[in-house]
């Protein structure tokens, strides 16, 4: 298990994502894994930085674990700003056409497809979101 | 990300190469915007793009749109790879954005 705590800001949105990355190639993450993986790093840390300590900034930290049965990473996002659970929202309308689309709740829900689970809790005043995807 | 340019009198292509999110999806719009007036055609040549998150989707529904709302001329979207695909499926992208 490896984590980095660094700043919500978006400056930190390519920091974790080649922390993320390096933990990856140990396993032999296949490319496309990695991309989808690398899409949820940008849409659940952007949430962070937009939501969690708004206006202001605040620490978040990204932890990295790969588990047996069947071999999946998994990783968990920590930050100590309002509670905010992403999961909450109704899953976005893909059937309206360009004039009636809007791109709020698309990134979280590009995640749910993506990775095989996603869970959140409230916990001890931390907001704790976690993704695992199967490798 | 850094973003290439090819000019054929009102066919313009842009080539992002690399990875279009949060961080790089400003610099994309900005390129399509300051292309929008003159571009009869704007092609987004992803060949060289390796993944898109939703920020990257925010700018191509607006430049779509703002094709739609100038009466004229077509923005396409060419080689684009499975992940990205997928990303075009699910939210539903397929049926909105010209994609070949």
């Amino acid at each position: 298990m490896k984590e980095v705590t660094v700043e919500a800001t978006v400056e930190s949105i390519p920091v974790i994502t080649e922390f993320v990355d390096e933990q990856l190639e140990q396993y032999d993450c296949p490319v496309k894994a990695q991309a989808q993986i690398d899409i949820a790093i940008d849409e659940l840390f952007s949430n962070i930085v937009h939501y969690a300590y708004h206006p202001g900034t605040g620490p978040a930290t990204v932890r990295v674990e790969v588990v047996e049965e069947p071999l999946s990473v998994v990783i968990t996002f920590i930050d100590q700003g309002v509670p905010y659970d992403p999961l909450a929202k109704s899953d976005p309308d893909v059937t309206l056409s360009a004039e009636e689309r809007e791109i709020g709740g698309l990134g979280i829900y590009i995640v749910k497809k993506n990775m095989n689970e996603i869970t959140y809790e409230y916990k001890d005043g931390r907001n704790i979101l976690k993704i695992r995807k199967e490798l | 990300m850094t973003v290439e340019k090819k000019e054929n009198g009102k066919e313009i292509t842009l080539l992002p190469i690399g990875r279009l999110d949060t961080t790089t999806a400003p610099q994309l719009e900005t390129q399509i915007n300051a292309v929008l007036d003159k571009a009869q055609q704007l092609i987004l040549d992803f060949e060289g793009l390796e993944y898109l998150s939703s920020a990257g989707l925010r700018v191509l529904l607006s430049a779509h749109k703002a094709f739609m709302k100038k009466g004229s001329g077509k923005m396409i979207i060419c080689h684009v790879n499975e992940t990205i695909y997928e990303v075009f499926e699910v939210t539903g992208f397929l049926d909105i954005l010209n994609i070949e």
